[in-house]
């Protein structure tokens, strides 16, 4: 594993915007693991929810946005119920998956896509929700 | 011709760095009456005392107005300077230009006129001073301890030992608080009842100290070397003269209903109880509530078979009211509820347990004779998982923000018990840090992990899920980055430790102050830490915030050195800033009396000349000795006779025309 530099003012400009987006203080976590140990969607994650916070406090937000985790993410909010500081972190997830989708062409589900995607038994709200998450 | 003295100080760069000191030296020169005028970065050191008392001296001043910090810091200090160099300690102002001007701005154009204005105002109202002199008060030598735990017993101990009579005052039936309810004690893993019960035997032996237990404090009055207190004794319903503490009534009450408290609820107690076995004092109580004989007139069982005939059924509650010279605060914690805590499955399965609950499973005198075993189906559990930080370093509306202090060392200690008795069984702790700073603190919790084998792993549980026997535990190795699962038999949780729920009740009838998180403030959070704001009340123990015993027992002899301090001497010094009546200006509306909250004033008949004539009339007079100089009554007063010695109408109105020019 490569060492990684560390500067104190790591946040690039995205950076920046996730916490004003989210409007959540990243530097509360005490990197206790609650949201991990609650996640119900940590099976498809390969980088936990609080390591996702602790990558977000040392400015590595490039290691975030090219993780399976934030798309992995539920949004059941457990993890934002039962965190001890306070903090939101599905709302974070949300954030850095906006700051994603934002970018040109980079928008996770298309149109076009949906129609293999969907079967008898998927019901609507899930195609509106779907595009609201993962389309820009 | 007055001749005052400004001394400024830098305090460091507290004020330096947000006043410009040369200037506010430069126009103190020129302000009425100043005739000297110096700065020095520690007026508060030696050599910055040192340079009052020559001032004082070779420039022959008469006055003297110090720019510094908070009056509360050192007013005392610099008065007994100038006292020492011949000149009257009521001749010397503070101006507040540190908490009041530098701490609030931000920059020197702000600070500094403020400063000058402060100043000003204060060599205003210093050229009104006159020299007071203290008056003196008689001082109770006894003194009242609140709460009989390990906190309250220490402290009444040591003041006892000095010489002088304490009276401590316990709501339970015995004396001995959460320490009587704990199995071993850390680092030494001593029996917490062997180092207690001498302590206990010791109070309840002393011929110094009197024993008020089902009591508690009702009402305070008074103030420092003379406080009034009502203690309201609980009906005990047995007499505790006749009582010989053979506990068979306990043996034949009927009623299995109600939960002991000593034993966490994990057992039943009968309606007449003691607490546990080596209560002090040996005499059980009825609890009203739970007796079938109060509740429907049928029973008596107990007033039968005791041999003593010490059953009293028509006890009531009594006041006792007595005088005290200073009062110890020793109240102690609590632990918070649980049941905000659903993930825990706390209060939905038996075998999910506090901290506190497993230290009685695993007391020789508990309910399983100290056997630990599963609360569910009294089975030896296999796999016993802690929890750390329930409740605590909590920043949600769910807990409380502060580190509870006691829980890593507590449960370093369960862990290392359980493995020690039973080698085979697992134990797991789910920290988020460690915290060991006492002494030989660190060196305990590292035996639990390098030599019990106690896994100890960084992370939390999101959940807990019961299945059949076991609980299924979820929680994260945060090092590793691993979701985690473990079959457990028994969970523990350190909940976090709270103040006491009557804390609010208690803090007004002493009137005292308490934080945000309800335990009692300390007058210094560094320097004073056991007193508190008001003069001869003092704090010992968890009640001032999560402790351990060793720290509980420094501060509880810190206490009492500090009350030993008071009740030695035979008068106290009173302040001289009392009101005073001018008797010519009186119309004896008694205004004053309807307001003062220490009844210090009474109304008097005299003799005026008035016209050429004598009479009779009624004015209001001041006891010097029960003022505390708050100054309401001169606010009352409609004719303006009643002033404030050292805070006259006429000083403070100096100091406002000094601040408005």
């Amino acid at each position: 594993m490569k060492r990684v530099k560390m500067f104190s003012n790591n946040k690039s400009k995205e950076l920046n915007q996730i916490s004003q987006m989210s409007g959540q203080r990243i530097q509360d976590c005490i990197q206790c693991g609650k949201c991990s140990a609650s996640c119900p969607a940590s099976e498809g994650m390969d980088i936990l929810p609080h390591k996702v916070i602790r990558l977000l406090q040392t400015g590595q937000l490039d290691r975030v946005t090219e993780s399976k985790t934030i798309w992995s993410c539920a949004s059941c909010f457990t993890c934002s119920e039962r965190c001890p500081r306070g903090i939101d972190i599905a709302k974070v997830l949300e954030a850095v998956r906006l700051t994603v989708i934002r970018r040109t062409g980079e928008s996770r589900l298309m149109a076009d896509d949906i129609f293999e995607k969907i079967d008898d038994e998927m019901p609507q709200q899930a195609i509106v929700s779907a595009l609201r998450k993962y389309n820009k | 011709m007055q001749r005052i003295g400004v001394f400024v100080c830098w305090c460091g760069s507290n004020i330096a760095s947000t006043v410009d000191i040369d200037k506010v030296i430069k126009e103190a020169k020129k302000m009425p009456g100043v005739v000297h005028a110096k700065d020095y970065q520690y007026m508060c050191s030696e050599v910055g005392q040192n340079l009052i008392k020559d001032a004082i001296k070779e420039q022959k001043l008469d006055r003297v107005v110090v720019a510094s910090c908070s009056p509360r810091m050192h007013e005392a200090t610099f008065r007994k300077a100038a006292s020492e160099a011949g000149m009257n300690p009521f001749l010397l102002e503070v101006a507040n230009i540190r908490e009041h001007c530098s701490w609030v701005h931000k920059s020197k154009e702000e600070g500094t006129p403020k400063a000058i204005a402060l100043v000003g105002a204060a060599v205003a109202k210093v050229a009104f001073n006159t020299g007071l002199i203290s008056g003196e008060i008689d001082v109770t030598p006894r003194t009242l301890v609140i709460g009989g735990g390990i906190a309250g017993l220490q402290a009444a101990i040591d003041i006892a030992d000095a010489g002088y009579e304490v009276d401590i005052v316990e709501k339970t039936p015995s004396i001995g608080g959460k320490m009587s309810q704990i199995d071993k004690t850390f680092p030494t893993l001593d029996c917490a009842a062997c180092i207690l019960t001498p302590k206990m035997v010791e109070a309840s032996s002393h011929p110094n100290i009197t024993l008020y237990t089902y009591s508690e404090v009702e009402a305070v009055s008074g103030y420092v070397g003379n406080f009034e207190a009502i203690i309201k004794q609980k009906a005990r319903s047995v007499n505790l003269e006749k009582c010989t503490g053979c506990g068979v009534c306990t043996e034949k009450c009927p009623s299995r209903k109600a939960k002991s408290e000593f034993n966490e609820g994990l057992t039943n107690r009968g309606a007449i109880y003691s607490p546990f076995a080596q209560a002090v004092p040996n005499v059980p109580v009825i609890d009203r509530e739970a007796c079938i004989k109060f509740k429907t007139g049928k029973c008596g069982i107990c007033e039968k078979v005791c041999p003593s005939g010490a059953i009293e059924f028509f006890q009531e509650d009594t006041n006792i009211t007595k005088k005290y010279g200073a009062i110890v605060v020793a109240t102690g914690y609590d632990i918070i509820s649980l049941d905000k805590f659903g993930e825990y499955q706390y209060g939905n399965h038996p075998d999910v347990i506090t901290s506190l609950e497993f230290e009685r499973l695993t007391n020789a005198a508990g309910p399983t004779a100290g056997k630990l075993l599963c609360p569910s189906d009294n089975r030896k559990p296999k796999k016993v998982v802690f929890i750390q930080c329930v409740g605590s370093r909590d920043k949600s509306s769910r807990g409380k923000t502060y580190c509870s202090k006691i829980c890593c060392m507590y449960t370093a200690k369960h862990a290392m018990l359980l493995k020690d008795h039973y080698p085979e069984m697992e134990a797991y702790v789910f920290y988020i840090d460690v915290r060991t700073a006492g002494k030989n603190f660190e060196e305990f919790q590292r035996r639990a992990v390098e030599e019990y084998g106690v896994q100890y792993i960084k992370g939390t549980v999101g959940k807990i899920f019961p299945d059949g026997e076991k609980l299924q535990v979820h929680g994260v190795d945060a090092l590793t980055g691993d979701t985690i699962e473990i079959d457990a038999d028994m969970v523990v949780l350190a909940a976090a430790t709270k103040a006491q729920d009557d804390t609010d009740i208690l803090k007004r009838k002493l009137s005292i102050s308490t934080d945000t998180n309800n335990f009692f403030t300390e007058a210094h959070a560094k320097l004073r830490p056991v007193e508190t704001h008001s003069a001869g009340i003092y704090l010992a123990g968890a009640c001032q915030g999560p402790k351990d015993i060793p720290e509980t027992v420094a501060q509880a002899s810190a206490a009492a050195a500090k009350v030993i301090g008071v009740i030695s001497k035979t008068k106290l010094v009173s302040s001289p800033c009392v009101s005073e009546v001018d008797e010519s200006i009186c119309s004896g509306c008694l205004a004053c009396i309807k307001i003062c909250p220490y009844e210090a004033i009474s109304s008097s008949t005299v003799d005026v000349k008035e016209n050429g004539k004598t009479i009779s009339k009624v004015v209001a007079k001041v006891n010097e000795a029960l003022c505390q100089g708050c100054g309401g009554c001169t606010v009352a007063c409609r004719p303006g006779a009643i002033d404030l010695k050292g805070f006259t109408n006429r000083q403070i109105l100096a100091e406002v025309d000094a601040i408005c020019r």
